[in-house]
């Protein structure tokens, strides 16, 4: 392009937020490393305790269960989301197709807020599964669902699931069927066509939304605490009790930070498996 | 596939949309629950709920404050956002790959982590009062969103046209005006759409950056819930629903519901 420079100048909007974000984020690691006085906003100074209190029981805890419950969910809505984005690409019926389609996108305008309200009406002792057992004749008893950490991973398994099955399905969707085509004519079953084309061929797709729910389910605030009703705090709660209820700005953003390294370690690791397989199936 | 694998797949398809809809379909019975406490089915209806919900200040103030958030936000991101895009086409500079990996981070990095250092930007010169911190901090969380969707416009975009016009003697302003933006326009557009919506429900920053003035309705809705029982968010929540609903069935009639998804069908 001759005149590459004149586009140079667009860049400037996105060079100011990147800077606003920047310096927000140097923060976090500037009060990262000073001293808690209690009683101020304004923190002492220089200091490596913050760190060293997170090898606290009760913070190695709560970071441990958010990391299982994410990796867990990723791998349920995964479980989920894969026969679901499989059928929306290639199901016969257009009416299904869209239906799936519809049942996807449809979650995806109504904020965590109220789908974790929805989860409270669901899960409650009075509420629509325990109702449904009982009329069934399967309890006689409410079951606990509230508060424990099979609740609030049901609940973010629902939230996160059309993220899921959107990102698996313009995978798929980008399969050449010849392959799976040619298997077929090669005499193998539908089963072993899937197994040895269709899903070894979907890997990228599916490391992409195994590190996209991850992600998000990192960032559950609503959820935890409301479907987990204060029981199963995840490391998002702690960091908003620590900074914004008690005023501990510089350990709340010792945890923030070391959840953003956590989290870009695990995108890391994931996107590095991704490139392998890529280049394995270049060669 | 042989037939009893496809019963398998609608058995499980229906159950899967069973668990979609269902928490959908229990908020609206529930927001015409009569008693304030919740119980499941409800013994009495009325549709009270929507008044109180309605005339209930918190929910007015944190609405309004979202209209107000969401218009800032999406509109500035898509501003800083479409200007990125095709800079990041049509011009090579050091660091180019880096600037990119940045902004679109918070698709990765943790909300909260963003959402406390944004407040600690403001606390630092004494705005948190302001509705600037919220709408930096949305700007920031839907600006990745806006440019992937400008991008995937600007790869279709036949890079000819450009030329052609620029051959006929247009300035490069005029070639931007008047061919690339238009052309842009879809993506532009549905970036804008994406990007309100994301801003109108985000929570997890939002949360560490509103003061009592500038709550949204996923905060008033939230304090709501830890402070009472009554169904009236229920009722908020059915609201969103029906203009989701709305927003969808419009969106399908006049775009159809083909994303790119159905392209390469071959049967």
């Amino acid at each position: 392009m001759a005149n590459t420079s004149a586009f140079r100048s667009l860049l400037l909007p996105a060079g100011l937020v990147a800077l606003l974000y920047a310096t927000a984020l140097i923060l976090v690691f500037q009060y990262s490393v000073r001293e808690v006085i209690p009683g101020s906003l304004e923190p002492g100074g220089f200091t490596l305790d913050n760190y060293a209190s997170l090898g606290h029981p009760l913070y190695l805890s709560v970071f441990l269960r958010t990391l299982g419950m994410c990796a867990a969910t990723a791998v349920i809505v995964l479980l989920i989301g894969y026969p679901l984005a499989y059928y929306m690409v290639r199901a016969r019926s257009r009416f299904l197709r869209s239906l799936i389609l519809l049942i996807c996108i449809m979650p995806l305008f109504l904020g965590d807020v109220p789908r974790s309200y929805a989860w409270i009406l669901m899960l409650g002792a009075n509420g629509a599964v325990n109702g449904a057992l009982k009329w069934v004749g399967l309890i006689d008893r409410p079951v606990q669902m509230l508060f424990t950490v099979g609740g609030v991973v049901v609940a973010l398994v629902h939230i996160t699931l059309p993220f899921m099955t959107l990102l698996l399905a313009v995978g798929i969707s980008h399969i050449d069927q010849l392959y799976e085509k040619a298997a077929r004519s090669l005499g193998a079953n539908p089963l072993r066509v899937f197994l040895t084309v269709t899903l070894p061929l979907s890997v990228p797709a599916i490391l992409a939304g195994f590190m996209t729910v991850f992600a998000l389910n990192f960032s559950a605030y609503a959820t935890p605490i409301m479907v987990g009703g204060g029981k199963v705090n995840m490391i998002s709660n702690v960091v908003y009790q620590l900074g914004i209820a008690s005023f501990n700005y510089p350990f709340s953003a010792t945890l923030s930070l070391i959840s953003l390294v956590a989290v870009l370690a695990v995108v890391g690791l994931v996107g590095r498996a991704s490139r392998k397989i890529g280049q394995r199936y270049a060669e | 596939m042989n037939l009893p694998l496809i019963g398998l797949v609608r058995l499980f398809t229906v159950l899967v949309a069973l668990f979609v809809v269902a928490p959908a379909i229990v908020i609206v019975v529930s927001a015409f629950n009569e008693p304030a406490f919740m119980s499941f089915p409800p013994k009495a209806y009325s549709p009270k709920w929507f008044y109180v919900a309605l005339a209930n200040p918190d929910f007015q103030r944190g609405f309004a404050n979202s209209v107000w958030v969401m218009l800032w936000a999406s509109t500035l991101a898509v501003i800083v956002g479409t200007a990125f895009s095709i800079a990041m086409r049509r011009s090579e500079f050091v660091g180019k790959n880096l600037l990119e990996s940045f902004i679109l981070s918070p698709l990765v990095v943790p909300h909260f982590t963003i959402g406390l250092g944004i407040l600690m930007l403001f606390v630092n010169v004494h705005m948190v009062q302001d509705f600037a911190p919220v709408v930096l901090c949305h700007t920031i969380l839907v600006l990745p969103f806006v440019i992937r969707s400008v991008y995937i416009s600007l790869h279709n975009l036949d890079l000819r046209l450009e030329l052609a016009a620029s051959s006929l003697g247009a300035k490069p302003r005029r070639v931007l005006t008047s061919i690339t933006l238009p052309l842009l326009l879809p993506g532009i557009v549905g970036g804008w759409i994406f990007a309100a919506i994301l801003s109108f429900n985000e929570f997890t920053g939002t949360v560490f950056v509103v003061s009592q003035s500038t709550r949204t309705l996923p905060v008033a809705m939230y304090n709501h819930v830890r402070e009472s029982t009554d169904p009236a968010v229920a009722a908020v929540a059915t609201l969103y629903i029906a203009v989701t609903m709305i927003v969808i069935l419009l969106a399908f009639a006049f775009l159809g519901p083909g994303t790119g998804l159905n392209r390469d069908k071959r049967s």
